[in-house]
């Protein structure tokens, strides 16, 4: 199991970078972190026939808060991520998040660029980044193009990423002080991809959503912002109305089938999460079973 | 464009200049051409843990970095880590606590416990196997490593009575 | 944190200052493998040394039209391109039949395939280069014309006249099938109150041993003689086999084992690539290396545990068991494997049904079928499992269809401690077994009746916690009754030769193998034990043909029991000789003599006498000066085998509790339990470290791993990302707990340990999914018990 060969260049700066990219358009691969990368190429599923390491581009690593917007380099590993103030701080959802992605090894290697870039679609951070109303920053030959989270992700290892794009950064909103998060999954083991997760972020004034995104992954070719969580806003919620929302949520959802689950056992375990998410936003264990009875 | 490129590291603490092919990984980089074999190789995809290394001090998948990733990079592999002692209470704890048996996992499970250890010096048991979650061991059932673990970690921490 | 504890009731007839049997004392290996300085077949370069990559069919089922290979061997570093026939030039091919499995049947199997493929994964071709990227760059460039056949893939439609017959010679696709009525099973039935059946289906998995199979074949031309490294089990097996297939004698072929990375059955085969890999050896001149990549392991190492089978139990109710019937079904591939065959498993689930219980009345069938997938064989615990989780399985729906505790069932129908000898329903002989007592001690250990009212109190939370029991029992110390008489050359007697050497420490040369069980360590002990010195002077040599005597190996929890025993007599022989000498140059008499702490010491009253080293000076470089007619022996060999009986039965019991979501089918192991009795125990320490990584290898059955195969005979799942197996995260903690009842078969008493984990996790593990699911009247037979089955009993989805 030894990857295909290929050529290796190492981008000295972003601009180098794009040049290589747009020589070799999607003949090369851009290696960031390589935990998907790499495991692809060493069973030759893939075989590019250039490697264009982003490894050394300093410029693109680390968290910056301003002026209430969150920016996070795309080469910041998750481990930075997972330790980091200011994340904890601003988007304590995705410090939540990161920890459910794969092992300490992986995580000091792996990158939220190339996460949001691979686009898989059981992963944690592009389900965040739909969450949390990120805003992809990517360059190309033509300069900066600022792309919302909620049109980036295109399918199974899709995005709007042009071949001779790279992704640069993030930008997150602040969320508003007293906003409240969930983050779960259900995977079969520690660190594995997730059967079905959900990243949720809201805001809770006296037992009521007044906002509530829900941002599911593992339940279609890409994450999903459930509009059905429109039907918990600005209600009382009872267990008819978790109801109601769950069958809402139901209609949106078009899961593929694994060798974990399938499509009917992924719609099962998406509500189950959507009453655990409901119950402990608004500490009401009774709700916990809601949408399951 | 395939041709081998000039790489500079430093491996255990010694200086070392090689030429690699691009699609060399670090893991058979290691056990290849520096003979340094304590370091495994299980899946070759990322996921057994048996090739676990630190690069610039962190753990990382040796079967998922490229050799020409480790260019100006200072490497520690298991036989490193034993020869300058760091590991010895670990080892010890392992020895006493039989925490291996085959002990093709042992190398990369030692160096994801020191990893654990550095950072978290009273790690609990789950805690100690959430850390080990990535490393694959097949004859322990894990009990043992946990053990051993748990037991450095008081050691170190000073409050073994 | 959980202690090795100490074990009181082990014991050792030798309490003396360096008696280690029965003591937890470290493994003298280990410094060597945590440091990285062990040495596996994967570590191993040899001067022109080439690497073999196969090219393995897509298809399950084909026929090979045509190999081109002439772009890859233009390829880089390409050294050759080898078929199945020009192969075959150096190899002759196999049929893995043995005579005392009556009616089994098999197709010669080739080292690499000729004509035809019969699994997905089998090797067409041999790209040899200069590294094995290189290799793997080329075999993309062979190009084979494929004609794709039918594929039997669904074992229970292999024996159907519309069905495919993959081997036209063999005239149907039955490879074996046995059948047993032991007393009045209809009659029993007829009477019992209640009767339950129940149709068990368990998931193909396979080891997963983390180095994965690897060879280094070493043909030297000018010494007409090819050195095999590998990491195997049964070091002389393969020297036999290997020889006998390549046209060589035995004298011939070297079998050197060093460092292996996992064995548990996996390694105690003989693989066509392996066999390939030798043969190329000997076809190109060259030292050969083999190994396998994690995709190639999942696509040929032997998968094991594919049946199904149906299981009927009658009680009355009073809680008698009054009869077992069981109907098993196996699909093992297309091929039996070599040389052990694929017949023993099914055999062995015959075997083991029932056994712990009083009830004379069984019947039994099972049937093994070929089919277009990887083959299957033996592997740790061979058989076991099923028979375990479905006798406990049926005794624990008895118990639920007449309302009694699963504990109560078990002590109203366990053979009593005092029966012994007796026979199991199949006519398996029981030396001494000790079911109660484990049970109780089980149940004290567990602290039953606190957990059963725990459970009670968290069901009224909605908290759905269950206790799941499963009695065993286990073969041990196989004699010749398992291979030997039925043809197959792997011996069941292992021998061990000890020497004094000049300075007194002791060199010991077993037959046994080591890949982790502590082999070396018990082999020390012993020897240490019986002669009189410290560990730290003994060395124990192991896994070399050329030099240790002629053994079996390490496989069907062996090492211990016959090699130990092989180690113990080989030792009792030397001290005497020791003792004689010493006697003499010490004008005293053997009897008033004893070896304590490596020196000769005045049995009486421990006065020091001479020292082991000086002993050995003298006999060594001065034996001019010993007494007329002396000629010292310090070199004693015996070997050992189990003749009374065929096997050396043990027993436990395990326990498992765990909480089920019935929300999202998902189980948490809380905690687990086994009591086992494998007689003497040498190193307590390794025994239970034995017994938890079986366990844990008995939860991955239970709730994870499994070949998932699609109805083309494709393997979907061949890696390890898809393929789970157990991790630290989601084991339990593991309690052991022993009841010793020595064999008597041999001085040391000791029998297997190494299985008995398990045997019986899974049914543990599935009766208490089914005790905790009890409140939704949801049964499941089925194992793994992944969420997508458990939310399915359910109804959930």
């Amino acid at each position: 199991m030894k990857a295909s060969a290929f050529a290796y260049a190492r981008a000295t700066s972003v601009a180098d970078a794009l040049e290589l990219l747009t020589a070799h358009g999607e003949r090369a691969k851009v290696l960031s972190g390589g935990q998907s990368l790499l495991p692809a190429m060493n069973l030759r599923l893939i075989a590019p026939e250039l490697i264009i390491d982003i490894g050394a581009l300093t410029e693109l690593r680390g968290v910056v808060v301003k002026e209430g917007v969150l920016t996070i380099g795309a080469l910041t590993c998750h481990a930075d991520l997972l330790k980091s103030p200011e994340i904890a701080a601003h988007a304590p959802l995705l410090t939540d998040a990161v920890a459910h992605v794969a092992h300490p090894a992986i995580r000091n290697r792996g990158t939220i660029g190339g996460s949001l870039a691979h686009a898989d679609p059981a992963s944690e951070l592009p389900a965040c980044m739909l969450t949390l109303g990120a805003t992809i920053i990517a360059r190309g030959p033509g300069g900066e193009r600022r792309i919302a989270a909620s049109g980036f992700f295109a399918g199974i290892y899709e995005t709007a990423l042009a071949p001779q794009e790279l992704l640069v950064a993030v930008e997150l909103p602040v969320p508003p002080k007293n906003s409240t998060h969930f983050f779960h999954e259900f995977a079969r083991r520690q660190g594995d991809y997730a059967i079905v997760g959900l990243a949720a972020q809201a805001f809770v004034r006296d037992g009521r959503f007044t906002d509530l995104r829900l941002g599911f992954f593992a339940v279609g070719d890409r994450p999903l912002l459930a509009r059905s969580a429109g039907k918990l806003v600005d209600v009382a919620i009872t267990p008819a109305v978790l109801a109601e929302a769950a069958s809402a949520l139901n209609d949106e959802l078009d899961p593929l089938e694994d060798h974990q689950a399938t499509p009917a056992m992924r719609r099962h375990l998406a509500k189950i999460l959507l009453a655990r998410c409901v119950s402990s936003l608004l500490a009401r264990p009774e709700l916990r079973a809601g949408a399951s009875a | 464009m395939t041709a081998a490129v000039e790489i500079s590291l430093n491996v255990n603490g010694e200086r070392v200049e090689a030429n690699v092919l691009p699609r060399l990984n670090l893991a058979d980089f290691l056990r290849e051409h520096l003979e340094l074999t304590g370091t495994h190789v299980g899946c070759e995809h990322g996921v057994c843990g048996a090739c676990t290394v630190r690069v610039n001090g962190d753990i990382v998948r040796s079967c998922l970095m490229l050799a020409v990733q480790t260019h100006n990079a200072t490497v520690e592999t298991i036989e490193g880590v034993s020869d300058s002692g760091e590991i010895a209470d670990l080892q010890s704890a392992f020895r006493e606590r039989n925490a291996l048996q085959c002990g093709f996992c042992t190398p990369g499970m030692l160096m994801a416990a020191q990893d654990l250890l550095k950072q978290s010096p009273c790690p609990d048991r789950e805690q100690i196997r959430e850390h080990l979650s990535g490393n694959y061991c097949r004859c322990t059932g894990y009990q043992a490593i946990v053990d051993a673990i748990e037991t450095t970690a008081r050691a170190r921490a000073g409050r073994l009575t | 944190m959980t202690t090795a504890r100490e074990n009181s009731e082990t014991l050792s007839a030798l309490d003396r200052p360096n008696s280690y049997i029965g003591k937890t004392v470290p493994r003298p290996n280990l410094d060597r493998l945590m440091q990285g300085r062990g040495l596996y077949v994967s570590d191993i370069e040899l001067p022109r040394m080439a690497h073999v990559v196969f090219l393995r069919s897509p298809h399950a089922h084909a026929k090979i039209n045509g190999i081109d290979a002439s772009t890859a061997k233009q390829m880089p570093g390409v050294i050759a391109v080898v078929s199945g026939s020009e192969l075959s030039t150096v190899i002759t091919p196999w049929v893995g039949v043995l005579s005392h499995l009556k009616g089994l049947k098999s197709a010669p199997q080739s080292a690499i395939a000729v004509d035809r493929v019969c699994w997905q994964g089998e090797a067409v071709a041999a790209v040899v280069a200069s590294s094995r990227a290189q290799a793997e760059d080329a075999a993309e460039l062979v190009s084979v014309e494929y004609e794709e056949l039918d594929a039997v893939t669904d074992m229970r439609t292999a024996l159907d006249p519309a069905t495919a017959v993959i081997h036209a010679s063999l005239g149907d696709n039955l490879a074996f099938e046995r059948n047993h009525d032991a007393g009045a099973v209809d009659q029993a039935f007829a009477e019992s109150d209640e009767v339950v059946e129940a149709e068990f289906v368990f998931g193909r998995h396979t080891g997963v041993t983390l180095e994965p199979r690897a060879v280094v074949a070493d043909w030297n031309a000018a010494e007409a003689r090819l050195t095999i490294y590998q990491g195997t089990q049964a070091p002389h097996m393969v020297q036999n086999i290997a020889a006998l297939h390549l046209g060589l004698k035995e004298s011939q072929v070297r079998v050197v084992c060093k460092d292996v990375g996992g064995s548990f059955g996996i390694k105690v085969h003989i693989y066509a690539d392996e066999m390939a890999t030798y043969a190329l050896s000997k076809l190109l001149r060259r030292p050969i290396k083999f190994v396998a990549d994690r995709v190639e392991s999942f696509n040929t190492d032997i998968h094991a545990r594919d049946h199904r089978c149906k299981g009927k139990i009658g009680v009355t109710r009073d809680g008698t068991i009054t009869a077992f019937e069981i109907d098993d079904l196996t699909g093992i591939g297309p091929y039996s494997m070599y040389p052990r065959t694929s017949a023993i498993e099914a055999n062995q689930v015959v075997n083991l049904v029932g056994g712990p219980y009083l009830t004379r009345n069984y019947r039994a069938r099972a049937r093994v079928v070929f089919q277009n997938k990887n083959v299957m064989c033996q592997y740790r615990a061979v058989g076991h499992p099923i028979a375990c989780s479905v006798t406990e399985g049926l005794v624990d729906l008895a118990a639920m269809k007449i309302g009694m505790d699963p504990i109560e069932i078990r002590r109203r129908n366990l053979i009593a401690d005092d029966a012994y000898p007796c026979a199991s329903p199949s006519g398996l002989r029981f030396e001494q077994l000790s079911h109660h007592a484990s049970l109780a001690k089980l149940i004290k250990m567990m602290g039953y009746d606190a957990l059963r009212a725990e459970q009670t109190a968290l069901r009224a939370k909605g908290i759905h916690r269950g206790i799941g029991i499963a009695s065993f029992i286990e073969v041990t110390n196989p004699s010749a009754a398992f291979y030997g008489v039925g043809g197959a050359k792997i011996s069941s007697q292992d021998g061990v030769a000890v020497r004094l050497d000049a300075q007194g420490s002791v060199i010991c040369q077993t037959s046994i193998t080591e890949q982790g069980q502590g082999s070396e360590s018990l082999t020390a002990q012993i020897v240490g034990s019986v002669l009189g010195v410290s560990m730290d002077r003994v060395r124990v040599i192991l896994g070399d043909t050329d030099i240790t005597p002629y053994g079996g190996g390490t496989w069907a929890s062996r090492g211990a029991g016959i090699g130990g025993e092989a180690a113990l007599q080989a030792t009792k022989v030397l001290r005497k000789n020791i003792l004689d000498v010493a006697a003499a140059v010490l004008q005293s008499t053997p009897g008033d003599l004893d070896i304590v702490n490596n020196g000769v010491v005045n049995a009486a009253d421990g006065t020091p006498r001479i020292d082991l080293s000086e002993l050995a000076r003298i006999v060594y470089f001065r034996p001019d000066t010993l007494p007329p007619g002396i000629q010292a022996e310090f070199m004693a060999t015996r070997h050992f085998v189990p003749r009374e009986y065929p096997f050396a039965f043990t027993n436990g019991v395990q326990a498992s509790w765990l909480e089920v979501d019935t929300d999202t089918g998902f189980v948490k192991l809380l905690k687990h339990w086994v009591v086992e009795d494998c007689g003497t125990i040498i190193n307590p320490q390794l025994v239970d470290e034995q017994i938890r990584g079986g366990v844990v290898q008995g939860l991955g059955a239970a709730l994870f791993e499994k070949c998932v195969y699609d109805e083309r005979g494709q393997l979907t799942n061949a890696n390890m990302a898809d393929y789970l197996v157990p991790m630290s995260g989601e084991m339990p903690d593991i309690d052991v707990g022993h009841v010793v009842s020595p064999t008597l078969e041999s001085e040391l008493g000791a029998k297997g340990a190494g299985e008995a984990g398990t045997a019986g996790a899974a049914a543990a593990v599935t009766n208490a999914v089914n005790d905790a699911l009890r409140p939704f009247g949801a049964i499941i037979t089925e194992i793994p018990l992944t969420p997508q089955v458990i939310l399915t009993a359910l109804g959930r989805i």
